[in-house]
Parts: C-alpha cells; structure tokens; sequence
C-alpha cells in the first residue's frame, strides 16, 4: 500500500525544478532550444529524425507532454498540421495555444521557399505557406534564435540575462561554423543533384546545389516504375552528380536510381540524431556537407 | 494550419496565385470532402440480424454499389477560446444526417476539454473514429450490434488530463440518450451517461499504447423491435422498458521501427463489451412481464502495413446474446437461451497511393447467423479532398 502511495506521487506530483518545460516538435528545434537554455530547460522532443514527418499521430505521449509544457517549439508551415493543433487541443494547456506567448513557429523567421501559386492536390502534399523543409536553412539560424531566446526571456524573465549570454555565444559560434560550412561546400557549387523527396530547397539554395528533378512525381506521392524511367531519361541529358535523400527515407527508389544510372546515393542526416554523427546542430551540418562533398567523390560509371 | 480549399464565396480570389498565396493561411474554416463507395457482394440477405440479435439494431450492408460513409466536414477555430466542427454523413442506406456539430474549447487549461453538441461519445476506442478512417469496410460487429455502428449523442462531455506524464485522462458525458440503445424520449435532465478512463505511453521509440475501460448507462423507454423471433416459431413485434448498462475494456498497441509509421508498422487492437438489460418485456404488443439478459461482444484485429502505401489486416468478431431470465408470463413465448454464438472473420488488404486516396479489398466469412454461413466480398474506395485530415490515436 505505502509503495502504491509512492507511485501515485511519483505520478501525479509534477517535478518542482524552477525550469521551462519545453516540448520540441523536431530535434533540431530541440537541439537549438538547448543551446539558448541549457539547464535552464527541460525539453521533450515529439518526433525522431527516423519519422517522416508528415506521418506523425497524435497518440497519448505526445498529449500528456503537451499537458505539461510552457512553451512549444515547432517548425510551423503547416509541417506538423495533421497532428499538432489536435494535440494540443486534447492537452487541455491553454498557454501553449497557436498564437500564445507559449507557442513558437520557427518558420516565421525565414523567407520560405516554394510558396505555390495555386493549392491542387495534383501536385501532391504542396503546404500554403511554402516548403516547410526550413532546418536545412543554416543562414536563418541566427534569425530564428534570436526570436526564440526573446521567447524564453518573456516566459521566464529570471533568467533572461542567461538567455541573452547564451544566444550571443551561440550566434557567434554559428557565424563562424556558417563560413567553415560555406567554404567546405565550394566544389557543391553548380552540382547538379536529384532529390527522392522535395524536401531540400534550402540546402540547395544555400550551397548552390541544381535540383535537376524528384524521384516523388509530386510530394508525398510513391515513386512508380514509369516515373522512375522518366528520372532516367531526364539524368541522360542533364546528367547529376548524387542521388539525396533524408534518413527516414525508404532507401529503395534511391538505390535503385544509383545503380541504374551510376550517380551516388548519398543518405542526409535531415535532423539532430538523423545519423551517428549528427548529435547536436553544428554536428548536423558538419555531417550533411561531408556526405555531399563524398558524393562527389564516389567513382562515376 | 492545413490546406485550404476555395469556397464558391472565394472563387473570385482563388483565380488570382498571387491572393491564394497570400490568404490561404488565414481561410476559415477548414473543408474537407470525404468520397467514398463500396460494392458489396453477399449470399445472405443482409437485412437478416445475427442470430439472438433481433433486438438490437443491425446497420449491416448494403448489397451492390452504394456510395454510404461519404462525408463533408468543417472545421474552424472560432475565437481564442473555442473550436467548433461539423460533419454531415450519406449512410449506407442513402440518407443524409448530420453526424457531428460539437463546441470544443481551447483554453480551458488545467487539462480541462469541454465539448458540447453532437458528438461520437469517447466510450471505447473506436467509437470516436470517422468511417473514413476505418480499417475494414464496417464496424466489428459488437459495434454493430451494441451501438448500431458507433454511439452519437446530443450533449455534453467533460475530460480531464491528469498533468503527468503517462498519459490518464477521465472523462464523463450526459446526453439525450440519442444513440442505441438509447431510446431518443424527450425529457428534462439527461437521459443517459458515460463515464471513461484511458491510460497510455510510448515504450521507447518503437512502441505506444492505449488502454481504457467505460461505462454507458441508459434508462430505455418502449424500444420497440420488430421481426423478434418467439418460441412459437413466429416474429413478433416487442416492446422493452428498462435499465441498459454497459461496461466496456479496450486496448490498442501499436508498433512501428523508429516509430516511423510511413514505411512499416503493426497495430493490434481488441475491445470487449457486456451489456445489462433489466426492465419490462411486453410481448407482441400484449403481454408484459420481467426481461433480463446480459449480451457480451468483443473484437480483435491487428493491421500490418508491410510496405509504404500497402497495408494488410485480420479481424475476429464474436457476439454472446446470452441467457435471458423472462418473467413466468412470457416464459413460453419469449426465446431465452438461443443456443449460438454469433462470429465472423475478416481480411482486408488496402494500397493508398497517396495519404488522401485508398483502395481496399475485404474478404469475410460470416456466420453471425446460424445455419446461413455467408462468404463476403467487398471493394471499397476512400479520397479525401481539401483540409488534410488529423492523424488521430
């Protein structure tokens, strides 16, 4: 009976630590969360860089952790639209809300990319405000950051001067991991690549990399046999170095592509924790671009 | 928040990208179109109920095309404070209702969720599902027959979450007793209750789970069957007035590498009912004495995606009408034991080429009536247009 005692304490009875209780909708927010707040925060993260994020339900879990949380880190775009807005609906937090002070959209603090001109299903799993890929977009870290470490002053001003130090820290660090990433990148210029999903406009645009096509006929759509010929046919007469793809991703249409064709299937962390390497986001990026920059290198056919 | 689709109201903007671009985040309300039709082809005739089952409803199916479980949805925010959705469904027989209009609130906080209209009430697990997202072509059959297909109700329900981190959440209703086996009677007050607890988590990253158990209570008031097999060998029209209890399990877990449910995963879920009915019984319109019975239904059935876009299930039914204790009056009219246990198994293999169209194939072996085994064939098509719909537990 005492040990009974004891575990409903245990359940019930929320940790009394004065940290913000952050829930993470992906680990690079997560991971950026933890760079502004240190042990200042306790952060949950919802998904894993091995779930595609699109496909992600709103089970139990991810309820109760909402239930607890003062502040949602998430990407926005519409990226976590079929589960998010339910999950916090069924948590019951009203401070977490969208447009609360406890509700946080990264994709505010970037130009997006892929806005479409029109909203037709024809062209697959397109979102309203734009791809919403935007982890990939190493220079818009700083602008992000600094947005989410004024959000964790507002929510916790005792530790603002904290804040403030570590967001200073961490943008010079970044500024100068920007430029290292930028000058490893020079021979990724004018690359020409193929993407097995439409998920990497930002990376392209930064490093200058040339999306020649998709193995998704559209977003979110199987790539089919008769697609796949077509990719062949588009790679003999504009011909790509790689074949991309984020670590969730089946690696089937990647391989198969590879071998057809000659060019190398090169496997993208896409998040924190998306491969061994990847365990925080310096490491993400330092990963991402020494797995391009060995795409090149892989022998050609 | 999704995508929005255009209304007739906003055509006019809608032509022109450039106001698309810029207004589609703020378009309310969500619309969604569910598209669906089965073709079904059966030996028996459907209408016929399962066997000890006559008083109960059976929603069953409809042989050949029919395009029942199509649905329109909309879905907003309304203020800060209050989110409201609506759902009017085509069923299977052609008629058109509205199956859903409830007020939700957003910012109670506390881990409070007020809900408020006509909603599927959270007995259960898969009572609160949308046909759409349906596994199998129907419901199992204890829903079928205990809840003719799901419970919707015209009232009120209260949830609480508990602020830990396994997930308890309690949660009560009160409504009109709208639904089976709810009798639908106009009156002051409530005419029938839900009480339900759910406890759920992830083990590790491969695996999450759902328990929960619920208790539904009705006073039910001249619920009228007819075609009502007797001991005279004949079918009868009766008529119950009484207390129905029904106390409910259900668990569901699921299971997927890296909790990545796009390539691989494997759910497995299983319910059991038992109903407590006590009242009056009047016979063939005439003679009335006591009426017991306690029916118990349960279900299991486990759903395997095995590669993206194909996924392949198996489900078991199985029914118990029970022995039931009739009053001396009607001992010799009204059948109490009959002797059978209604089952039925059922596979399904369906191939979505996007997240917003499936194609599926049931196969089942019914033999929910004795002595009439039937063999099933059923083809189904599912698409969903605009608001892309929320991934539900």
């Amino acid at each position: 009976m005492r040990n009974l005692t004891i575990l409903i304490l245990l359940l019930v009875v929320p940790s009394a630590h004065a940290t913000l209780n952050v829930f993470a909708c992906e680990p690079e927010w997560a991971a950026l969360t933890q760079e502004l707040a240190g042990d200042k925060a306790k952060i949950y993260t919802a998904t894993n860089a091995l779930q595609d994020p699109h496909r992600i339900e709103a089970r139990p879990s991810l309820i109760s952790k909402a239930r607890g949380a003062q502040l949602v880190v998430c990407t926005g775009a519409e990226l976590e639209g079929a589960w998010l807005p339910l999950v916090l609906r069924e948590a019951g937090n009203a401070a977490v809300m969208k447009g609360k002070a406890g509700n946080f959209e990264a994709a505010h603090y970037v130009s997006m990319l892929e806005i479409p001109g029109k909203l037709d299903r024809t062209d697959g799993d397109v979102h309203a405000e734009g791809n919403p890929h935007i982890q990939l977009d190493a220079p818009s870290y700083p602008a992000i950051a600094k947005a989410l470490s004024t959000r964790l002053s507002e929510l916790d001003p005792n530790n603002s001067t904290i804040y403030a130090m570590r967001l200073q820290a961490f943008t010079q660090k970044w500024q100068i991991a920007l430029q290292r990433w930028q000058q490893q990148a020079t021979p990724l210029k004018g690359v020409s690549i193929i993407v097995q999903h439409k998920a990497f406009p930002y990376l392209t645009a930064w490093l200058g990399l040339k999306e020649v096509t998709s193995l998704e006929p559209k977003p979110g759509i199987e790539p089919s046999a008769s697609h796949l010929a077509q990719v062949v046919a588009t790679l003999k007469q504009h011909p790509a170095k790689m074949v991309i793809r984020a670590a969730y991703q089946n690696s089937k249409p990647s391989e198969w592509i590879a071998k057809r064709t000659g060019v190398s299937a090169v496997v993208l962390p896409f998040s924190v924790g998306g491969s061994e390497q990847a365990k925080d986001l310096f490491s993400f990026f330092d990963d991402t671009i020494a797995r391009l920059l060995s795409g090149l290198k892989a022998p050609q056919r | 928040m999704n995508i929005k689709i255009c209304t007739a109201l906003a055509v006019l903007l809608c032509h022109s990208p450039f106001a698309i671009a810029a207004n589609n985040t703020s378009f309310n309300p969500a619309m969604s179109l569910i598209l669906s039709g089965t073709y079904a082809e059966l030996r028996r005739d459907p209408a016929l109920p399962a066997t000890g089952f006559a008083m109960n409803p059976n929603p069953g199916h409809e042989q050949g095309f029919n395009i029942g479980e199509s649905e329109l949805g909309v879905s907003a925010n309304i203020d800060p404070d209050f989110h409201g959705s609506a759902t009017m469904a085509l069923g299977a027989d052609g008629t058109f209702s509205m199956e859903n209009a409830y007020v939700q609130t957003n910012s109670f906080g506390e881990g409070l969720n007020f809900k408020f209209g006509r909603f599927f009430s959270g007995l259960g697990y898969l009572n609160e599902q949308h046909a759409h997202v349906w596994d199998f072509v129907d419901q199992p059959l204890a829903y079928a027959a205990l809840w003719n297909k799901q419970l919707g109700e015209d009232g009120v329900q209260l949830k609480w979450l508990a602020p830990t981190d396994l997930f308890i959440e309690l949660g009560g209703e009160l409504g009109k007793g709208r639904g089976f086996p709810g009798t639908d009677t106009p009156k002051n007050g409530s005419g029938m209750g839900v009480l339900f607890a759910h406890l759920g988590g992830d083990i590790g990253t491969d695996h999450n789970w759902r328990i929960g158990t619920s208790l539904h209570q009705t006073k039910r008031i001249a619920a009228e069957s007819t075609d009502v097999p007797d001991l005279h060998g004949g079918s009868v029209t009766n008529l119950f007035t009484g207390d129905s209890q029904t106390f409910g399990l259900d668990f569901v877990w699921k299971y997927s590498p890296n909790g990545n449910i796009s390539e691989r995963y494997v759910k497995f879920q299983a319910e059991y009912f038992r109903r407590k009915e006590s009242g009056d019984l009047t016979y063939a319109s005439t003679i009335t004495d006591r009426f017991s019975v306690t029916q118990t239904a349960w279900y299991a059935q486990s759903v395997y995606q095995f590669k993206p876009h194909w996924r392949a299930a198996l489900r078991y039914d199985q029914l118990d009408p029970g022995t039931a204790q009739v009053g001396t009056l009607n001992a010799a009219n009204v059948i109490s034991n009959y002797a059978y246990t209604p089952t039925r198994t059922s596979w399904m293999l369906d191939y979505s080429p996007s997240e917003f169209s499936k194609f599926r194939l049931q196969l089942a072996q019914d033999k929910s009536r004795k002595n009439l085994s039937d063999n099933q064939l059923f083809l189904q098509y599912i698409m969903s247009l605009g608001a892309h719909g929320a991934h539900s537990y």
